[in-house]
């Protein structure tokens, strides 16, 4: 086990039972996640994930398998040992959670409790993250007067107050509209920088992933079926789920549409190619387009593209249609091949 | 003024002394039962809600227990509980009947209805809260204290008026057995007597009691919600 380890699964196994019926959650997930990353675990609904979170600070106990924080195996602790461990992991849900009845104040002091801190201290504490998430006017609001991207700026807070060093985020944006998530995952972003807080996502959404992550696990019917780092998983990602996650942040999986309802933006004329190019490393950094209709004297139009950066590096590709002699587009086409970008023929003219 | 009462009531102006005790009988016997329920209550509410399945210290020993025993007592019909309950009585008042007699039946009467409610308040707390506070690390009695009670107020004051309204036609039940009240007052001279006057006299006595006590619920349930 490495030093830098915050949190580690180990074969866990979580079966719940209902009416006598043995419904398994989580099948031997092993996972490692290291102090200072933001971690994404994906998957659609009811893939395990959020059992999976409660696994991390020990509200769900796993049927098998040993859950280790910084080393220590939690599974099997007392009640009274689990709560310390509790305080130093934050949490986030998707419903926020605030107390209704509390102001935001007393919302963020809530987990201060015989904390045997003072009254001074604790203020001076909740005006610290008041400014952290940018509230700073809100200490004496209701829940029920915030805007749902306010309501999880105080949940951060509150989160945070006890200075833990993860924070778990339980689709801590999927209530929220695309602004909004926005400026949460900027937020978070920015404790992971300024706090070197370890985060770990939970999301459906693989653009939140895509903003914000570092490393991800892609969690199917209670087993992760690939993990790695972002990029690699988003430029090569190996399971037909995977792919269908990261379809739905590219454009590019839209020209099959195209293709098949013959829009007139992909229609060919003879001897004219189709192509997808991608990146598949994050080394390109050669005009491949340029050059090989300046060498092989083929036209290339590029009819749209995706190109995101992702981690400093570019992901995506462009829809390009190769119009020249048969032997030039060949050349051409043997060109591109070694150079690390992925090539589909998508149609013929 | 006394000229208004003899003509509006011409039986019960005979006795507005015993009419006056009465009253203040009705209140005694609401107040101190309602207040000694209300506290067993919230113990068998929080007995029920942090031993259910899946509650914060799960004991489904413990939850059947309180089920059971409250389904038992409620399906007792109030008169017969307090006839069942005389020789109780006895031992714990030193007497079965007048006010002193009725606190105890009405006590046993109401608590199953009122603990049923008190969980159904608790109930009403998003389980999300509850979750949040074992994320934070809160003890189970922290959490009673912090979520259950501190976000469940609004509720539990609505009930407690709707459970506070019960006990007040109790409070006229136990007058059948000589528990003394605005309910003997009225059976003693509205019925066994047949004079009306004191029948009617000891309806608006009561309407205007449970309307004060809906009134105060309804502010209290409003201040605590927001």
């Amino acid at each position: 086990m490495s030093t830098s380890e915050i949190i580690r699964t180990d074969h866990v196994v979580k079966v719940f039972t209902v009416d006598k019926k043995a419904h398994p959650v989580l099948k031997d997930v092993n996972l490692s996640i290291e102090k200072g990353e933001i971690f994404g675990i994906i998957g659609y609904s009811g893939a395990g994930k959020s059992t999976l979170v409660r696994c991390f600070n020990g509200i769900e106990k796993p049927t098998e398998g040993r859950i280790f924080f910084e080393g220590q195996n939690i599974v099997g602790l007392k009640a009274r040992e689990l709560r310390s461990i509790r305080r130093k992991i934050g949490m986030i849900f998707q419903q926020f959670n605030l107390m209704p009845s509390r102001t935001v104040f007393d919302n963020i002091a809530l987990p201060l409790k015989h904390s045997g801190l003072s009254k001074q201290q604790i203020n001076k504490r909740i005006t610290e993250l008041l400014q952290l998430v940018n509230l700073p006017d809100k200490r004496n609001a209701y829940p029920s007067q915030l805007s749902g991207g306010q309501k999880q700026r105080v949940a951060i807070a509150r989160a945070l107050v006890n200075h833990p060093k993860i924070l778990l985020c339980d689709e801590a944006t999927s209530a929220l509209d695309p602004k909004t998530t926005k400026s949460i995952l900027y937020l978070l972003k920015r404790l992971n920088k300024e706090l070197g807080l370890t985060i770990v996502v939970i999301t459906h959404e693989m653009s939140v992933v895509k903003e914000i992550c570092q490393k991800v696990s892609v969690l199917d019917k209670g087993k992760i079926i690939e993990q790695g780092d972002v990029y690699s998983v988003f430029s090569n990602p190996q399971q037909e789920l995977t792919q269908s996650f990261i379809e739905t942040t590219s454009a590019l999986s839209s020209v099959k549409t195209l293709i098949e309802t013959n829009s007139p933006v992909v229609r060919l004329q003879p001897g004219q190619l189709l192509l997808k190019i991608s990146y598949t490393t994050n080394s390109v950094s050669e005009p491949l387009i340029s050059y090989i209709s300046r060498t092989y004297n083929v036209d290339a139009n590029i009819v749209f593209g995706d190109i995101q950066i992702l981690n400093d590096n570019p992901l995506g590709g462009l829809i390009i249609i190769l119009s020249g002699q048969k032997s030039t587009i060949d050349h051409a086409l043997e060109y591109l091949i070694p150079k690390h970008v992925a090539i589909e023929v998508l149609n013929h003219g | 003024m006394d000229n208004l009462i003899q003509f509006f009531l011409p039986n019960v102006s005979q006795v507005m002394d015993e009419f006056y005790l009465s009253i203040a009988q009705t209140l005694q016997m609401v107040f101190l039962s309602g207040l000694i329920s209300f506290v067993l209550s919230l113990f068998i509410g929080i007995a029920l809600i942090s031993t259910k399945k899946s509650g914060i210290l799960e004991n489904l020993f413990v939850f059947n227990f309180f089920d059971k025993v409250i389904n038992l007592f409620r399906s007792i019909p109030f008169i017969i509980l307090i006839a069942a309950l005389i020789p109780l009585t006895r031992l714990i008042s030193g007497t079965a009947v007048g006010v002193q007699g009725t606190i105890f039946p009405l006590i046993i009467g109401i608590t199953p209805f009122f603990s049923r409610q008190i969980e159904s308040a608790f109930n009403e707390v998003d389980e999300g809260l509850v979750e949040s506070g074992i994320a934070m690390g809160l003890s189970p009695f922290q959490i009673i204290i912090s979520v259950y009670l501190k976000e469940g107020i609004s509720s539990i004051a609505r009930v407690s008026t709707i459970t506070i309204i019960s006990l007040i036609g109790l409070t006229a039940i136990v007058g059948v057995v000589g528990g003394g009240g605005i309910g003997d007052f009225a059976i003693r001279y509205g019925y066994q007597q047949n004079q009306l006057d004191a029948t009617y006299v000891s309806i608006i006595v009561l309407l205007i009691f449970v309307s004060i006590v809906q009134i105060i619920g309804t502010l209290i349930s409003k201040k605590t919600t927001h």
